[in-house]
């Protein structure tokens, strides 16, 4: 009767997750579909505690320490999820997925040690026990570097000289101490499996050190996909049907957006994980070959500019993020519009360090989503476009990503802001962007650079329209 | 129990929820991308219900330890991830009104 009770309410659970993730496809739907999904996470947890105390891998106790673990985890969780700024919403992501990670490894550091007490598990298992363990292990190391790349207490890209083979050396020693724990079953000894989840360990964090920067969005989505996967990995050892079906289905997702992000950027996943993009270069990294120069301009120019157009077209990136500008630019397009100027946000799918950062910004600066256009939408649109502002954004605008099969972000996606009327380009020194590629866009006839703080201009801009 | 799970059936369940992640997401609009890896952030923190049954049946101290940790960083994952995902949905707003 209560084994009943508790595989109907996991039943209903996955049926909830699976809904709510449909609802989140759509804007409109997306708030009802997080709370959907709570709802499913809250009884298929009560209903737990139900379990009875017979039976073998049903068997609950420890109850105090499970409340007392719970209380820990969720205060501190609940506080910070409450408080953290937009801005740092990558790095929060990225840490609370690695504790999904982390916990499915303890998952099966758990029944690994079990199996040599007598509880023994099958060799299938065994196996997926070890799989979701060293996926699990790399997700939480790897989530708690990229947190603090994020974060800014680490630099972006660690890099060493033999740094892959080192990986690659580092990476087998784990496979094989894994293969070793699933035949050896349930005589493995207690060292054995603990040097194994510390190897796991170690390579998560070697892994994610040269990665960084506007790598980020990849990672993260990775790490998600992969945390998915450990999930359902130990739903098979602790045959629970919600676990595997939450865990896959995440880990597909995760997958797929992942395929999104390095499309993208045009590199294959293999390259944003294991070459350190960006850190190589350096001797393409010239202006030469670029016709023209940088011609900047005023604000109050760009200003009369933008205020006497018919379309603008806004392009944020990372600069804008730093630069805390979301909301002086929603105050400018205000301004602009009460002239009657159409404008429209343009974003890239990689802008930012997760997947749609640029969008969770603009919205919480309070600009409606129906203004903002991705790549496909807008590209077409940039020719009957009169200014092209770009802000905080590089390489996603460069256009020689189009034209120069030599440079290195060569066939990459980009926003076709050089096919405007007029460019405008905010900009806080001459550097150049993440690839170390020189901006060809920069030096165009019609593009104009105003250099200064991205909010500081922003708001001289809103300024100037409004007075005009 | 458990032995007779571990077979194709979990196979099936496997294949059949990976085709269900693939479709679910492919539709989801670029705009939707943060909140939509959030949410499937906080589905995996289903793992919280694997955690307890972990350290439920945990014997000795080191056991005990390790599902102990489990359950407070799958409960970090359930709980950060939810609010920090329902945060940023409600920001979403359509310029007609009206819309959540």
């Amino acid at each position: 009767m209560i084994g009943n009770l508790i595989g109907g309410v996991y039943f209903l659970a996955a049926v909830l997750f699976i809904l709510g993730l449909k609802k989140m496809s759509s804007p409109v739907t997306a708030r009802d579909g997080i709370v959907w999904a709570g709802i499913g996470m809250v009884l298929a947890t009560l209903v737990t505690f139900l379990k009875p105390n017979t039976g073998d891998l049903s068997v609950i106790s420890n109850f105090e320490l499970i409340i007392i673990a719970i209380m820990i985890g969720a205060l501190p969780a609940w506080w910070f999820a409450k408080r953290v700024a937009m801005t740092d919403m990558p790095q929060m992501i990225a840490m609370y997925n690695g504790m999904g990670g982390g916990a499915a490894a303890t998952i099966a550091a758990v029944e690994l040690m079990r199996a040599t007490t007598g509880h023994e598990l099958s060799l299938t298992v065994q196996t997926l026990a070890v799989l979701g363990a060293v996926i699990g292990s790399v997700s939480f190391s790897g989530s708690i570097i990229a947190f603090a790349k994020l974060q800014g207490i680490m630099r972006t890209s660690f890099l060493f000289p033999g740094q892959q083979l080192v990986n690659l050396v580092f990476f087998i020693i784990t496979l094989v101490l894994g293969v070793m724990v699933i035949v050896q079953g349930g005589s493995a000894s207690m060292t054995l499996i603990v040097s194994f989840f510390i190897l796991a360990l170690i390579f998560g964090i070697l892994m994610t050190l040269p990665i960084g920067g506007a790598d980020m969005p990849v990672v993260i989505s990775l790490y998600n996909a992969l945390t998915g996967l450990a999930v359902g990995f130990e739903g098979f050892v602790l045959g629970n049907a919600t676990m595997i079906i939450a865990g896959t289905v995440v880990g597909a997702a995760g997958t797929l957006l992942t395929q999104l992000m390095a499309k993208a950027m045009n590199r294959p996943l293999s390259n944003v994980l294991f070459s350190g993009f960006g850190a190589k270069g350096g001797e393409e990294a010239t202006g030469e070959g670029v016709e023209g120069s940088l011609k900047p301009i005023d604000a109050a120019d760009a200003a009369i500019m933008m205020a006497y157009a018919q379309q603008v077209i806004i392009i944020p990136g990372y600069g804008m993020a730093v630069a805390q500008a979301q909301h002086k630019i929603w105050e400018l397009t205000k301004s602009l519009t009460e002239r009657d100027v159409r404008v429209k946000f343009a974003i890239h799918p990689v802008a930012g360090r997760m997947p749609g950062h640029m969008n969770v910004l603009l919205a919480e600066a309070g600009v409606p989503y129906d203004l903002i256009s991705d790549l496909d939408e807008i590209n077409a649109e940039f020719e009957q476009t009169d200014v092209a502002l770009v802000i905080g954004a590089n390489d996603v605008v460069n256009p020689i990503a189009r034209t120069d099969p030599n440079s290195p972000i060569y066939g990459m996606p980009i926003l076709n802001a050089d096919k405007a009327k007029n460019v405008v380009v905010i900009k806080r020194g001459r550097g150049t962007g993440f690839s170390g590629v020189e901006n060809h866009l920069f030096y165009a006839d019609n593009t104009r650079m105003l250099y200064g703080d991205g909010q500081k201009m922003v708001a001289e801009l809103q300024q100037q329209v409004k007075s005009l | 129990m458990v032995e007779g799970f571990v077979g194709f059936t979990a196979l099936y369940i496997f294949m059949l929820a990976a085709f269900v992640g693939y479709e679910v997401i492919s539709r989801v609009p670029v705009i939707l991308h943060t909140p939509l890896m959030s949410g499937s952030n906080f589905v995996h923190g289903i793992v919280l219900v694997g955690a307890m049954v972990a350290l439920g049946h945990a014997d000795t101290t080191l056991e005990k330890t390790i599902g102990f940790l489990g359950v407070i960083l799958a409960t970090g994952n359930a709980v950060g991830g939810y609010f920090v995902t329902e945060r940023m949905l409600e920001m979403f707003k359509s310029s007609k009104g009206g819309a959540k």
